[in-house]
């Protein structure tokens, strides 16, 4: 038994690599608690992602698998983790702010009647366990005390580390659910994928934005060509993708992804707070726009003030060499 | 049908809102206040589904008397009336704003509950999912039209009603989700739902009469404690601006050389 759970995620049978960042939260967490960490994981390949996920010091890993897990619900997922944390006596229950953390954890909070605290970006530095967390786009950081025993929490990913698997096995074991599925009121009727062969957005040590000023569909292969060239990810404001310049599992910002990359190059973006809300934390921001003015110059380290149109091909082009070399 | 949605008074989207010097909270000085924009798009979305359906728009709102004219312009955009319990903003947390909805629904029973999916202040993203958990209901979170706003004219709209199911398109991780859920359903609107209309100048002088009911968490009977409270306020880390590039080259250059990123 450990104080804190962390809600694992997967996809065809993988951990996905978000579910390490919470386990760094876990650890620190867990260092202050003077305790240990738990996984649960749900859903389909239960028991084949808690082979993957007990070589990262979980004292144990939860699984919950049947028919009612098959395809993701959040009454469902929710009753399932609220049973396991039950059982397991969990105190703090900690999953990634990702779509599935945000929709299913407020529920797994109402459960176990427990105060939940989202987009958890650090501990507080007193003696209790608080939590640091954007508010207002990121503008202010708010400290917050959860009052009840049981604390439930999304831990934003690109604020915490990835963990390394550490050795070793932890013990697995399947719990039975009493979810009833003819409770059920809502079906998930189809999935339209977002295709890509780039990198994963979320967790690219490179990212090459672009917004507005890219001005069509047609010329977001500029953006997706530069990202080849450096084998970086592809994002997007919210302009973009409201133009259907590209998909809208490639924003950044407030409403979109949260990301750190190692080097983030944004093209054609004004720099409006929502924005920089989704990028702030980059090391190193490089800004390509033509108005000398844009606000995305006041957080870049490499600001060049030119038209994108010539910036990205050249761009493209040197750093192909580079590479080449 | 009956649709309740939300409307919550919240700091200009836009505003950079920046911590009093004593870190006690916000600087509102200049600031100045909005209907939230998710919002917007739940009233727009309720307008909508109004218009092929019929029936009536409650929108419900917490706040304090000021308040009243984010309600007000919710009522403009078109909602029939407006409910607003009393409670300011320092005194809520997530958890209480969804009790007090849950009272709101078990009081109207209505068929649909359109939230934001979070307010621009405290950005939670909790009530809807935690209102609908506390009424055992079926939840469609970030309702989106998938294509963007250009693609709302024409297509398939974000959400839909028929046999007595809301059928939803839902952004989330790597894709798009079509979720059907059974009513009373509960909805989270996302921006990219609509394109929320502004009032028009008659509208405006109409809402004026519409009804605005005001209530206060007693008269709910919703208990007032909180399980979260916000214990102190900092400022993020602040990140300076760096130096201008005079072209491809010298970036390049800086870089491999001086970040050393490449
Ligand atoms: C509640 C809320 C949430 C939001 N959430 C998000 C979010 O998550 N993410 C997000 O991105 N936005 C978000 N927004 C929208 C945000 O406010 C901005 O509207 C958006 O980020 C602007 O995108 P942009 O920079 O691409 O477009 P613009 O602001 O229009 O900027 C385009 C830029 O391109 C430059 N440009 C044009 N042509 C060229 C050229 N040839 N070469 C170089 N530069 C050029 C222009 O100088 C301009 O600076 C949100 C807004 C609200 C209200």
């Amino acid at each position: 038994m450990s104080d804190i759970l962390v809600v694992a995620e997967h996809a065809a049978g993988s951990l996905k690599k978000g579910t390490l960042h919470v386990i760094d939260f876990a650890r620190q967490a867990a260092a202050k608690l003077g305790g240990g960490f738990d996984l649960v994981v749900v859903g389909p390949q239960a028991a084949a992602v808690a082979a993957q996920a007990g070589g990262y010091g979980a004292g144990k890993v939860y699984t919950v698998e049947g028919p009612a897990f098959e395809q993701y619900t959040a009454p469902a997922y929710a009753h399932a983790i609220a049973e396991v944390a039950a059982h397991a006596g969990a105190k703090v229950i900690a999953g990634a702010s990702s779509s599935l953390g945000k929709d299913c954890l407020p529920r797994v909070a109402v459960k176990l009647g427990a105060g939940m605290a989202s987009d958890v970006v650090g501990i507080g530095s007193g003696n209790g366990l608080t939590y640091l967390r954007p508010m207002w786009a990121g503008n202010v950081v708010g400290e917050v005390e959860i009052t009840t025993a049981i604390h439930v929490l999304t831990v934003r990913t690109a604020e915490f580390d990835t963990v390394e698997a550490s050795g070793g096995a932890s013990p697995v074991e399947a719990v039975a659910s009493t979810f009833d599925q003819a409770t059920l009121k809502q079906r998930v009727v189809e999935f339209r994928p977002t295709v890509s062969a780039r990198p994963d957005l979320s967790e690219a040590a490179f990212v090459v934005a672009g917004g507005r000023g890219v001005k069509s569909k047609e010329n977001f292969s500029l953006i997706n060509d530069l990202a080849d060239a450096l084998g970086a990810a592809v994002g997007a404001t919210r302009a973009a993708v409201d133009a259907e310049f590209i998909e809208n599992d490639y924003q950044i910002g407030q409403t979109g992804k949260i990301i750190a990359p190692d080097l983030y190059i944004g093209l054609g973006i004004s720099g409006a707070i929502q924005h920089l809300a989704g990028m702030k934390a980059s090391k190193v921001i490089v800004a390509v726009n033509k108005d000398e003015e844009a606000p995305i110059f006041t957080v870049a380290d490499y600001g060049l003030v030119a038209d994108l149109f010539k910036v990205a091909p050249e761009l493209t082009e040197k750093l192909r060499k580079l590479k080449s070399q | 049908m009956k649709i309740m949605v939300t409307a919550k008074r919240v700091t200009d989207p836009d505003a950079r809102i920046r911590l009093k010097s004593d870190l006690s909270g916000i600087d509102s000085e200049g600031v100045e206040y909005k209907l939230n924009p998710f919002c917007e798009n739940a009233i727009e979305e309720a307008l909508r589904l109004k218009a092929k359906h019929d029936g009536e728009i409650v929108a419900v709102s917490i706040g304090g008397a000021e308040a009243t004219t984010e309600m007000r312009r919710a009522l403009a955009m078109g909602c029939d009336r407006g409910i607003l319990v009393d409670g300011a903003d320092d005194a809520l947390d997530a958890d209480l704003v969804a009790r007090t909805i849950a009272k709101l629904y078990e009081k109207e029973q209505p068929d649909l509950i359109i939230f934001g999916k979070q307010a621009v202040d405290g950005d939670s993203n909790q009530a809807a999912q935690l209102c609908a958990e506390y009424l055992g209901l079926g939840q469609a979170t970030f309702a989106a039209h998938p294509n963007g706003s250009a693609g709302m004219t024409g297509g398939e709209p974000g959400l839909a009603v028929a046999d007595g199911k809301v059928t939803a398109m839902r952004e989330v991780d790597g894709g798009v989700e079509v979720v059907e859920v059974a009513m009373p359903a509960v909805v989270s609107a996302d921006l990219r739902l609509n394109e929320p209309r502004l009032p028009t100048l008659p509208n405006i002088m109409k809402a004026k009469r519409k009804p605005l009911e005001q209530l206060s968490m007693a008269d709910l009977g919703v208990d007032v404690a909180l399980k979260v409270k916000t214990i102190a306020f900092s400022n993020p880390p602040e990140r300076k601006a760096g130096v201008r590039v005079a072209d491809v080259d010298e970036l390049l250059n800086k870089l491999v050389n001086e970040a050393k990123v490449l």
